[in-house]
Formats: structure tokens, C-alpha cells, sequence
């Protein structure tokens, strides 16, 4: 029998039950589409994650302030800073530590020729933009003499400069932070979300003692919310962590069995364990994209078991005019795999077709990998030979007599 | 006109039901040769049927042997077998057993795909063979739209397609009035007189049977008659 003959045979087969044959391919078109879109939703976040981890530095510690004791009352992390500047020199001087800076951290309006931007203030040292390997766009970083002055200079990111100036130049202008004036000397590259979802363009850096004196005005001289350490490597990661350690709790005079007022946390291995996170969740999703797309394949399955012995008479014609076991096995295994890869193929559009919406509306890097659609294609093919098997040995194995027989 | 086209010998055939083994047919050995015109009669339960879907390769005996055109077809595989049905032997059946989705022309072709025939070439030579049966304006009418005369003539058309030598044709009137069962019955014996096919008929009814020269007779799973009559209907 040639081949031909057999997709001829199957097409009309379905094209005479439309209805059903849509319905069956149904389970295949959502199973086909929900792997495709997960998938590239899944391949979407793994790649925010990854250019968020990129952006933010490598073999980072960030050591909090947190849990000191004042009158006897203990005050939640981060609401009384318990690190000084002082400790950042410490802990820089370290061997293990390549540098720190400590980062007094805030929120302001920004003013410059009556456009005012709200955006988050940070109070720092110079070594803040070496900590995070962040390069400048124009102009330059302010110094450590800024930094000893009080010097009422400012850089600004990518998103501040084009909110406050447009297409103006910053370098040089004059704006107003909290109503004290400063000097934009510099603009920060682009460096995209972070971690936890923040626009890192959207910030401002000033000196840390001027950010005290000048816009916090608060009582927090010399002290700082936190410090950002780099380790010199990553294989001294573990030697750093109880290096700051050991520093901070000798030089706050922490005794034996005291708690520490102070958090070291190895960001490097947060960033790993949420790429995991995210590794995980997108293959879980994935997962359940599959669950549908065997679900889809039983309900093949189904259908042509009710279409065998709908069809027995049809097979015991067949069978009499010379149609072989093999001829019938073809036939409706043909049949099933017509029908799982005609839904893959409406499946893999709706798919890709839903992971551009989600993209554009959702903003999400979602990317459809051809890895993706080949799986997919390759599951339903699977699925189809593997559903579609069962019935099709059980046509191609009735008996011609009996077949011609039942009604 | 005396080639044995079919040779059986001895051949029985069981069938397990609850009750216990029922024995269709008990012992039934005779010969057909090429270009006769059989009919084989009996009441329901004779083992006619059993007996027409042994001859046409559609079961296997429990004993005893047949040869189809010399060749022992009890060592035949079922793909040889329906090979066999395929290029040597045309079925026509009481409720005419066309595919209902098809068209007439489709339904001829059908046993062609089988053959392995090429789409264009079946399909122009079941064209051939539904003019030969007078319905060359029809061949895109589904059976449905047919009357049960002109389906019993897709039928036949479908059984020739393939160009047997032997035509089974079961109760082939059964379903159909009396003129146009006469007219069904006419054709087989132009069939059987111009073309030489051989024709095996099963029937309950005589003046059916009527149109064959030779006519067998079973009861209880045997072979009662076995005559050759001279004055045949035309």
C-alpha cells in the first residue's frame, strides 16, 4: 500500500468528523501551547535573573546594621545603625577584602528647573562604584576629598538624567536635592533591574557625609545603614565573611555568647539560590505544561478507541477487500498522529503568539527557544505513536468476520 | 472449463460458544472449477455462511484442507491471505457493505489502494468499472444518495475492480425488490457467461438460486445436494 494513500485515507477520516476531530485535537492545542508559552515565560525570568546578578557585582557581601540594644529595648535590623564609617575603613583594610563602602540610603525630590523627580538618595564613597563594577556613562565619580569635605557634588543614573534633563547635558548643572543644591559631575551606565525588582537607573549618589549633613539631616553622623564588601576572590568568600565578622565584633566590643548588632550576608550565593529558585520554578512550569500535554494525548486516545468500535464495520470491509493487519494498524495509527501534530502545529502559533502578548503587556523578556518547539513537536509526535498505538493494534487486530458483522 | 478453481477436502469447522463446541460444518469436501456458477443454498444455521467465508478466505478451517487456484491456504499468513482476497476474490454481500463516507467512485477504488495501485490509475479504472455497471453518471454520489439497487451495483463494480477470478456474493439479493434483484441476478449471469468468472452465490431463495447451473444444498453442516440443473434463468 503506499504511504500517500494512507495520510489521504486519514485526512478524510477526519475531515468527516470535524467537529470531533477539533475537540480531540483541543487537548493537544492547549497541552502544545502552555509548553511553549511556560517554557519562554520560565526562559524569560531565568534571563532577568541572570543580567540582574550580572549588574550587581561579584563576590558581594552587604553587612547590615541591626539588632542593637539601646536601654535594654532591642530595635529591629536596619532602624538604628550600628555601623560606622570607621568599620568600613576596617573592614577594607582586610586581606581577604578587595574593598567596602559604607551607604547611608534614602529617599528624596529632586528639583532641577521645575522638574522635580522622586528618587532614592544614596549617601556614599567612591569605592561604592568599584564594589559594584559600575562604569560611567559621562563626567566622573566624586573622590574621596568630596567625601572628607562634605562637597555638594552629584551622580546621577541613567533614568534621573533623562527624567530631570531629557536631552540636556547634566555635567555641570546645578540641581536641587531636598531643596539643597548640588553638582551633577557625573552619570552612571545603565544597569538595568536588580534582584529584587528595583530599576537601579533610578538613583542618585552624593558623598556620604554631605547626604547626612545636607538631605537626611539626622543625627546619624559617621554611621551607615550598611557597607557593601567585596571579596577578593571568590574561593576567599568564606574567609572574608568571618574576617568581617571577627573585626566587627571586636571593634563593637561584642563579648562571648552576645548577639551580633550587626547581619553579614553573602549576596553572591542569594543571587545563586534565586537563579535557582527561578531554574526551578521554570522547570516546574514546565512540568505542568507537560501534565496538559499528555492529558491532551489520552484524550486522543480516547477518541480513537470510540472511533474503532464505532468504525469495526468499516475495518471488516477493509479487512475483505484485502486490507492487511498492517494496512488498518497504519491507518488509524496515522490517524492519531494527523490529528497530535496538526494540534502542535495550532498549539506551537497560540504559544508563540501568547509568549509575544505576555511579553509586550507583561514587559518580561520571554524568549521561545528552539529548543522549546522542538520538544514540543517531539512530545506530541511521541504522544501521538504512543496513544494512537493502542487503538490501532486493536482495529488491526478484529477479527474480518466479526468486524463485517457488527453493526 | 474443468481447472479445480477450488478444491475442499474434509473441511470442518468449530466454533467454542458457552454452551460448548458448535460444529458449523461437519465434513464437506467437493470441487468448483473455473467459469461455473454455484449456488449455495440452505435454511439459517446450515453452515452456508460458514462455509462462503472459508472459500473466501475471511476464516481459517478447523480441519480438513482447501486449495484456492492449487494453493494450500491453510499455510497462508493473514497478510497472504488478504492478498489473496485482494487480487483473486470479489465480495458482495447482502447489505451491500459500501463505506458510507465515500463516493462510489472512492468505494470502488478502495480495494485498488489495497493492491497498491497509484491514486490517478485507481481511480480511472474504477471509473471503468462503474460504467461497466451502468453507473459511470454516478461515481461521485455518495451510497447514500443511491438507490439499493445502484449500491448493490457499487458493490459488484468494487468486487471486479481488481479483476478476481471468483466473485462470493452473499444473499446479494436479499435487500433488494424483485425487479431489481432480477436485474442484479441478470448481470451475474452475463458475468459468469461473457467474462468467464466463476461465481459462488448464497442463497435461501429458489428462484434465486435459479440462476446458477449448479446447485448445493447443506443441512446440518453437510453437503444433501449437489446438482447440476440444465434450465437455468437468464
Amino acid at each position: 500500500m503506499i504511504f500517500s494513500s494512507l495520510f489521504e485515507t486519514a485526512w478524510h477520516a477526519l475531515a468527516t468528523h470535524r467537529m470531533r476531530s477539533f475537540l480531540t485535537m483541543l487537548g493537544m492545542v492547549i497541552g502544545v501551547a502552555a509548553v511553549i508559552l511556560m517554557m519562554a515565560i520560565g526562559q524569560g525570568a531565568q534571563a532577568m535573573v541572570r543580567d540582574a546578578i550580572k549588574s550587581m557585582g561579584s563576590n558581594l557581601f552587604i553587612i547590615m546594621s541591626g539588632a542593637s540594644t539601646s536601654g535594654g529595648a532591642r530595635v529591629a535590623t536596619g532602624n538604628a545603625p550600628t555601623l560606622t564609617f570607621d568599620d568600613a575603613d576596617a573592614i577594607r583594610d582586610l586581606k581577604d577584602v578587595l574593598t567596602a563602602a559604607p551607604v547611608s540610603p534614602g529617599t528624596a525630590q529632586l528639583i532641577y528647573n521645575g522638574v522635580n523627580w522622586s528618587t532614592s538618595v544614596f549617601g556614599t564613597t567612591p569605592d561604592y562604584v568599584l564594589v559594584r563594577d559600575w562604569p560611567m556613562a559621562s563626567g566622573g565619580f566624586f573622590s574621596e576629598a568630596d567625601v572628607r569635605s562634605g562637597a555638594r557634588v552629584a551622580v546621577i543614573g541613567q533614568v534621573v538624567a533623562r527624567e530631570l534633563f531629557g536631552a540636556e547635558d547634566p555635567i555641570g548643572k546645578i540641581i536641587r536635592i531636598k531643596q539643597a543644591p548640588f553638582e551633577v559631575i557625573g552619570v552612571l551606565a545603565a544597569k538595568g533591574q536588580s534582584l529584587d525588582g528595583r530599576d537601579q537607573d533610578d538613583t542618585v549618589m552624593v558623598p556620604i557625609s554631605s547626604a547626612q549633613q545636607k538631605i537626611f539631616s539626622n543625627s546619624l553622623r559617621n554611621r551607615a545603614r550598611f557597607i557593601m564588601a567585596q571579596a577578593v576572590s571568590a574561593k576567599s568568600m568564606d574567609a572574608a565573611e568571618s574576617a568581617i565578622t571577627n573585626v566587627l565584633r571586636s571593634r563593637h566590643r561584642i563579648g562571648v555568647g552576645q548577639e551580633d548588632d550587626f547581619s553579614v550576608r553573602n549576596l553572591t550565593a542569594l543571587a545563586e539560590a534565586a537563579a535557582a529558585t527561578t531554574r526551578i520554578m521554570s522547570i516546574l512550569l514546565g512540568a505542568i505544561a507537560a501534565i496538559s500535554l499528555v492529558v491532551g494525548g489520552i484524550g486522543i486516545m480516547n477518541i480513537m478507541l470510540v472511533s474503532v468500535t464505532e468504525r469495526t464495520r468499516e475495518i471488516g470491509i477493509r479487512m475483505a477487500i484485502g486490507a492487511r493487519r498492517r494496512d488498518v494498524l497504519w491507518q488509524f495509527l496515522i490517524e492519531a498522529l494527523t490529528l497530535s501534530l496538526i494540534g502542535c502545529g495550532i498549539g506551537l502559533l497560540l504559544g508563540v503568539g501568547g509568549a509575544w502578548l505576555v511579553g509586550s503587556l507583561a514587559d518580561l523578556p520571554v524568549a521561545v527557544t528552539p529548543a522549546s518547539v522542538l520538544l514540543a513537536v517531539g512530545v506530541s509526535f511521541l504522544i501521538g505513536v504512543f496513544f494512537g498505538f493502542y487503538p490501532a493494534r486493536r482495529a488491526a487486530g478484529l477479527d474480518p468476520i466479526e468486524a463485517l458483522r457488527s453493526q | 472449463m474443468s481447472t479445480p478453481l477450488i478444491e475442499v477436502v474434509d473441511l470442518e469447522k468449530d466454533y467454542s460458544t458457552g454452551a460448548g463446541v458448535f460444529q458449523a460444518l461437519r465434513g464437506v469436501s467437493l470441487v468448483i472449477t473455473e467459469g461455473e456458477f454455484v449456488a449455495i443454498m440452505g435454511a439459517s444455521g446450515s453452515g452456508k455462511s460458514t462455509f462462503m467465508n472459508l472459500l473466501g478466505c475471511l476464516d481459517r478451517p478447523s480441519r480438513g484442507s482447501y486449495h484456492l487456484n492449487g494453493q494450500d491456504v491453510s499455510r497462508l499468513s493473514s497478510d497472504q491471505l488478504a492478498a489473496l482476497r485482494n487480487r483473486e476474490i470479489g465480495f458482495v454481500f447482502q447489505g451491500f457493505n459500501l463505506l458510507p463516507k465515500l463516493t462510489a467512485l472512492d468505494n470502488v477504488a478502495l480495494p485498488l489502494m489495497y493492491a497498491g495501485m497509484a491514486r490517478e490509475a485507481r481511480r480511472q479504472q474504477a471509473q471503468v468499472m462503474l460504467e461497466r455497471v451502468g453507473l459511470g453518471e454516478r461515481s461521485h454520489h455518495t451510497p447514500l444518495q443511491l438507490s439499493g439497487g445502484q449500491q448493490q451495483r457499487v458493490a459488484i463494480a468494487r468486487a471486479l475492480a481488481t479483476r478476481p477470478r471468483i466473485i462470493f456474493a452473499d444473499e446479494p439479493t436479499g435487500n433488494l425488490d424483485s425487479e431489481t434483484s432480477r436485474q442484479v441476478m441478470a448481470f451475474f449471469s452475463q458475468l459468469n457467461r461473457e467474462e468467464g468468472i466463476t461465481l459462488v452465490l448464497v442463497t435461501h431463495e429458489a428462484d434465486i438460486a435459479a440462476y446458477a447451473r449448479r446447485r448445493i444444498r447443506f443441512q446440518d453442516g453437510r453437503v444433501v445436494e449437489d446438482v447440476v440443473q440444465e434450465e437455468v434463468a437468464a
